[in-house]
């Protein structure tokens, strides 16, 4: 009897949820150049996806079409079931190169989501304050970029994002300009960030260790013109504890059988 | 500068100018340069005269609308031009021509289309200044970082919004350059004005100075025109140095 009564139960968590963004046969072209091929993806709602490949393979790309930034050469993207036709404020860009303000101080950067959304200044400054603490730069607030080390910066492009409260969070390379202590600083709060913010996240990285350590969903891209090679879900058990994920076999597997596939571009 | 081992303060050559010029002027070479100390004393009589304050009030009447105008234009036209290719394309040969054109020959041309009066004077004022705040304008839209951009439309920016909140900052840098040299491009500009098309203001006082050989006059008109151009030159150059501290950083 009990037995029975659990069953549904396990087999509903472990179904793939609906999505909060899909790209459908997307194609890219830079001129003559061709990014993406006919590119289909699903990236379920409250989870972490991870784009890993090769440099070159348009991660940045597909993140940018996702974002409204470019404009796919066809295909389309739905975000909560509507077609994406330009930037919206159900999305919010992390940016590989920051994309900070050199003349704003950090408080005014963190707002600048908020200002662009037509927030009153009161608002938009008691919502910064909230998360620049968020994310470790209490007592920064003043400061102007240039007097800030990269994994600061990286942290108000975050913090900035975070801000505007978008239902979905594009990252390109977040933690690209951290050294490695911070690196994994970062990857054990974003963890809890997705835990706590039930939005979906889609992250770009280079690092096979740090996809499969925050992800729930893995897309491996091949190098140009650019498919879904392969997808990967890691069903490790984070609510063990940061330090045991690491050791977790299923972890180390997973890193192994990705570097396997993804060897033979490298080469 | 030092000189035997002693620090000297800025612009302290300007003395050894000042004695050369006093020198030059007791030894009586040419009427053309009195000694410096008479166009000092000449200074402080002309200032306080009617003639010469009723001069400056116009001189800077049509020199500040000059500028305004040069600056309210300039800016947002050299910002379009570098954001959009075809505007660039079309207007860049023309600000060119203008930036290195003898001026002065198309002052006859505004006198026949505009008039006699101040409203030429300051069209002239304005043509001097605007070109070169124009190119810098957008040659500081040109080298702005294209993430910016995107990060701001990325956010719902319009395309106002884009122009007041980052291709202007983005661009400041470059634009209180172009601003400064334009501002004393506007100085030679008003004074050509106003020797050319009717005779005001300092011009006026140029004419009337010369034509009656009082040349420590026209000497201490000079200084203080001089003098004037250099404050606002410095403190357009306060400005720039203001906004240096991410110019290096964009
Ligand atoms: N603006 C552009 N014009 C022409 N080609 C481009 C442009 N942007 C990207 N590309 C090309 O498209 C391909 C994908 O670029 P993209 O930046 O998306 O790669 P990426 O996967 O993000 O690389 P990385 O990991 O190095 O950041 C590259 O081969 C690049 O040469
Ligand atoms: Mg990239």
């Amino acid at each position: 009897m009990a037995m029975s009564q659990t069953e549904p139960a396990v087999a509903e968590t472990q179904a793939i949820p609906e999505s909060a963004v899909s790209t459908r046969n997307i194609t890219k072209f830079y001129g003559e150049t061709e990014a993406l091929r006919d590119l289909s993806l699903e990236f379920p709602r409250g989870q972490l996806t991870s784009l890993l490949g090769p440099s070159g393979c348009g991660k940045t790309t597909l993140l940018k079409i996702i974002a409204g930034l470019l404009e796919p050469t066809s295909g389309e993207v739905e975000v909560n079931g509507k077609t994406v036709t330009g930037p919206g404020p159900d999305r919010a860009f992390v940016f590989q190169d920051f994309a900070l303000l050199p003349w704003a101080s950090v408080l005014r950067n963190v707002a600048f989501g908020l200002e662009m959304r037509g927030a009153g200044k009161s608002e938009r400054e008691a919502k910064a304050e909230h998360y620049i603490k968020q994310v470790g730069l209490a007592g920064f607030e003043n400061a102007y970029p240039h007097e800030l080390s990269g994994g600061m910066r990286q942290r108000v492009g975050l913090a900035r994002a975070l801000a505007v409260d978008s239902q979905v969070l594009l990252m390109d390379e977040p933690f690209s300009a951290v050294d490695e202590q911070t690196r994994r600083k970062f990857q054990e709060d974003l963890l809890a960030l997705v835990l706590n913010e039930n939005k979906t996240f889609i992250f770009v990285t280079h690092s096979i260790e740090e996809a499969v350590y925050v992800s729930d969903q893995i897309a491996i891209l091949l190098p140009r013109p650019s498919r879904v090679h392969e997808i990967i879900r890691p069903s490790i058990n984070r609510e063990s504890g940061a330090a045991n994920i690491r050791r977790d076999p299923e972890y180390l597997d997973i890193v192994d059988e990705i570097w396997a596939s993804l060897r033979s571009y490298v080469e | 500068m030092t000189l035997f081992g002693y620090r000297l303060p800025g612009m302290s050559s300007l003395l050894i100018w000042g004695l050369l010029w006093e020198l030059v002027g007791q030894a009586g070479l040419t009427f053309f340069v009195p000694p410096l100390s008479e166009v000092i004393a000449t200074l402080f009589e002309v200032i306080q005269t009617a003639a010469f304050q009723k001069a400056l009030a116009e001189t800077a009447y049509a020199f500040f609308a000059g500028v305004f105008f040069a600056i309210v234009i300039g800016i947002p036209v050299g910002i379009l031009m570098g954001k959009n290719r075809l505007l660039d394309e079309m207007l860049l040969p023309w600000v060119n021509v203008f930036l290195s054109a003898p001026l002065t020959a198309l002052v006859p041309v505004l006198m026949v289309l505009f008039g006699f009066g101040m409203k030429s004077i300051i069209i002239t004022t304005t043509l001097f200044a605007i070109w070169i705040i124009i190119l810098n304008a957008r040659a500081g839209v040109k080298q702005i970082n294209r993430s910016l951009v995107e990060m701001a439309h990325s956010f719902g920016a319009g395309p106002w919004d884009a122009f007041s909140k980052i291709y202007f900052w983005a661009a400041l840098p470059e634009i209180l350059g172009g601003v400064r040299i334009g501002v004393i491009r506007a100085v030679k500009g008003v004074i050509i004005g106003q020797l050319l098309i009717s005779i005001v203001g300092f011009g006026a006082l140029f004419e009337l100075y010369s034509a009656n050989f009082l040349m420590s006059h026209f000497w201490a008109v000079l200084i203080v025109l001089f003098a004037l151009a250099f404050t606002i030159s410095e403190f357009l150059a306060y400005l720039e140095r203001r906004v240096a501290y991410y110019a290096a950083k964009r």
